[in-house]
């Protein structure tokens, strides 16, 4: 099984190259293609993943090309780490090919949807398979297009057509700090490899110094990807692509790359203790800073945006506090639950054909599946106990406790409560209370789009059930196996810590019940008592402007300049060696009259003229 | 014999052609501008003469030379002035500022 793992990207790929030859098809028949073929691709990483539970793993590795004596190689690479990976993105992946069977019907582009969810399939699961920074680098930059594509995937608008703009630019800046940390270790290391850094980084070959820089910058390309502050606008904005893009994408998979990446250059950041406190105190900031953000927005998907954004940070707190197994426990679960919120807002979507949650209202009765999902994926995010969110979130806390930080701790715990209060907000203002628009034709999404809900809302109750402290701590025991050496210690912190957060997010639920469904506190009750801060909040902190007010501005007039520079510099020193040339050759043409007697003078004064010169100098008679 | 040196004659030979330099250059007509060249030939004949008696080793070839030269100037000045008049019936002037047929 595992020596034929590098067949899993190759089956998205074949799907994008034939989808690509269908893509003038209008038969919708076509989208079985890209199912069928992820689904090998799931099958394939389900096996490989079993063999790896049984403490298998694979690597191999060809050379690609030679600098001197150094080989640069590309393979695959199969470690705990990124089987589960591979069985996360695989598995949405399907889910989301089926479930956009039914969201993308009548669309005119329907093949073509479906080749580019192919192509970031394929590579999403290459990126993951990368045995070395280089091929790691390449997939991730092959993500970047995928998501390009995808949220521009409505290029006739032209908010989708800016965001996927600003997705490529915001994103890019982050991958030039992977860069410049990937060249800088191939220049202490020699090499790509991911062993042969940890080698180095273990016997020490690296200055400290050094570590810290290489690990930050690897961190920026974290960053960028994963939406953390301060690039993470990108994002919010990546909800003009259609729905289950967004659940695929800018949930699930493509943003959790970032976390991926500093968990499989772990060794790395572990040798620093400043680029574990960068990570934590970026993971924790954007953790409660974007979840205040939620709180006030009016779009469906904007708020699962703001909370994606949000539960990434939880991710990245995670692994800053030495919570490693934590990061990836919440990545997992996060990516099910969701993928799954997204699911459901994109079938709501479906049957109302708005995105603001003001124009919705007192959907449970008319959607009888997607209520009840979008209400299990709420209670998941929101960590009510015994659902998956609950069991990663409080190891997250519990090991943010146990590494010492506690100011994070209970900003961890604050952003916590946050969650729980938005996400109960929409659910009670889309699908409780009275209908605010109208909603004549609604009725409940076909079986291929609640077929995938169903999946992964099965998956994001007992997705948590992988690593707890009553049933064994399996996932902890299967990635120890890794690469990573785990720091063992008491992670699971006082007992008190599980009290505390399940008090938070019920707390927050009990305060959106109390706002949105019974009106015992006035809706705006907090905008009237602090106006100010509320605006500010409303207004997402100002960012995308004060980004606006200076780079953007910053960058136009210095371009201004340049084109000032260009026109009259450049242009002016052009049209002056022009203008010489040309009065040169008009005192030329002037000289040739045709007048014999004019020549004859000028051939004379030229004699006059050497032989002055030879009898001053001397010439060379004497 | 009186005694004339030979920077003289060179002076005389130098008058004359700048003077003949000075017509062929500046004459608006044509008969003006052919006399002036036989002028500045003549010029040439003197310094023949002067140095055929006055270098170092004087002889009579100088002398030779500048009888050939006033065959050679009557030869240019008969088929000059054929020339001219062939223009002229051509072209109904002698005026040299309008034969700028060289620069089309």
């Amino acid at each position: 099984m595992l020596q034929n793992s590098w067949l899993i990207p190759l089956f998205p790929l074949l799907s994008f190259v034939l989808l690509l030859i269908f893509r003038k098809s209008k038969s919708e028949g076509t989208a079985w293609i890209g199912v069928l073929l992820t689904g090998l691709s799931l099958i394939l990483s389900i096996g490989v993943w079993i063999a790896v539970w049984q403490g298998d793993g694979i690597k191999v590795e060809g050379t690609w090309f030679e600098i001197g004596e150094r080989a640069i190689t590309m393979g695959y690479e199969v470690n705990p780490l990124n089987a589960l990976m591979l069985v996360i993105v695989s598995l949405v992946s399907f889910l989301v090919h089926l479930y956009s069977k039914g969201y993308m019907h009548g669309d005119e582009r329907f093949p073509v949807f479906f080749a580019y969810l192919g192509l970031f399939s394929f590579a999403m699961l290459g990126l993951v398979l990368s045995p070395n920074l280089l091929q790691l680098y390449m997939f991730w930059e092959l993500v970047g297009l995928g998501s390009f594509l995808l949220i521009g995937f409505y290029y006739f608008k032209p908010e989708a057509k800016a965001a996927a703009k600003k997705a490529f630019v915001m994103t890019r800046i982050g991958d030039v700090g992977l860069f410049i940390g990937m060249v800088l270790l191939f220049w202490q290391v020699g090499s790509f490899e991911y062993d042969e850094i940890f080698a180095a980084v273990r016997n020490g070959d690296i200055s400290s110094g050094m570590l810290t820089l290489t690990a930050l910058c690897i961190f920026v390309g974290a960053i960028g990807k994963s939406g953390q502050l301060p690039l993470h606008t990108w994002l919010p904005d990546a909800m003009e692509g259609p729905t289950p893009v967004s659940a695929l994408i800018h949930a699930a998979t493509m943003v959790a790359a970032g976390v991926y990446l500093v968990a499989a250059m772990y060794p790395l950041f572990q040798a620093s203790e400043t680029a574990l406190t960068v990570v934590a105190v970026v993971g924790g900031v954007t953790a409660i800073f974007a979840a205040s953000i939620g709180l006030m927005q009016k779009d469906i998907k904007r708020v699962l945006a703001y909370s994606t954004v949000s539960q990434l940070g939880y991710m990245m707190l995670a692994l800053g506090a030495s919570g490693y197994v934590a990061g990836i426990f919440h990545l997992t679960t996060h990516a099910f639950f969701k993928a799954l919120l997204f699911l459901a807002a994109g079938s709501v979507i479906h049957a109302v054909h708005t995105q603001n949650i003001d124009e919705m209202g007192g959907l449970w009765k008319k959607l009888r599946l997607t209520g009840p999902l979008f209400l299990i994926g709420a209670l998941a995010i929101s960590g009510v106990p015994l659902l998956s969110g609950f069991f990663s979130k409080d190891e997250i806390l519990a090991s943010t406790y146990a590494d010492g930080r506690y100011g994070l701790f209970w900003l961890a715990v604050v952003a916590a409560f946050m969650t729980a209060f938005y996400m109960f907000r929409l659910f009670f203002l889309v699908f409780t209370g009275k209908p605010r628009g109208d909603q004549s034709g609604v009725h409940e999404s076909p079986s291929v789009m609640t077929l995938p809900m169903i999946v992964l809302g099965v998956l994001a109750i007992v997705a948590g059930y992988l690593n707890t402290t009553w049933f064994g701590t399996f996932l902890t025991d299967y990635l120890a196996e890794g690469p990573v050496e785990l720091a063992h210690g008491d992670h699971h912190g006082p007992s008190w810590i599980p009290i505390v957060a399940t008090g938070a997010s019920l707390l927050g639920i009990g305060l959106a019940y109390l706002i949105y469904q019974k009106g015992a506190l006035s809706r705006d009750w907090i905008t009237r008592s602090l106006p100010g801060l509320s605006n500010v909040i409303y207004n997402k902190w100002y960012v995308d402007e004060g980004y606006d007010a200076t780079f953007v501005k910053g960058t136009k007039g210095l371009s201004k300049l340049g084109v000032l520079f260009d026109r009259y510099i450049v242009d002016g020193l052009v049209a002056a060696v022009v203008s010489a040339v040309q009065g040169l050759s008009k005192l030329g043409s002037r000289l040739q009259n045709g007048q014999v007697q004019s020549y004859g003078t000028f051939a004379i004064f030229g004699i006059v003229i050497l032989l002055l010169v030879v009898a001053l100098t001397g010439g060379y008679f004497t | 014999m009186s005694s004339v040196s030979l920077a003289a004659y060179l002076t005389l030979a130098l008058i004359l052609f700048c003077i003949g330099l000075f017509g062929a250059l500046t004459k608006r007509n044509a008969v003006i501008v052919l006399i002036s060249i036989e002028l500045m030939l003549n010029a040439v004949n003197i310094n023949l003469v002067a140095f055929a008696k006055y270098s170092i080793n004087p002889g009579l070839t100088g002398q030779i030379f500048s009888l050939f030269t006033i065959t050679v100037a009557a030869a240019e000045a008969a088929v000059g002035l054929a020339i001219l008049i062939a223009l002229y019936r051509n072209r109904q002037t002698v005026n040299v500022d309008e034969m700028d047929t060289m620069k089309r």
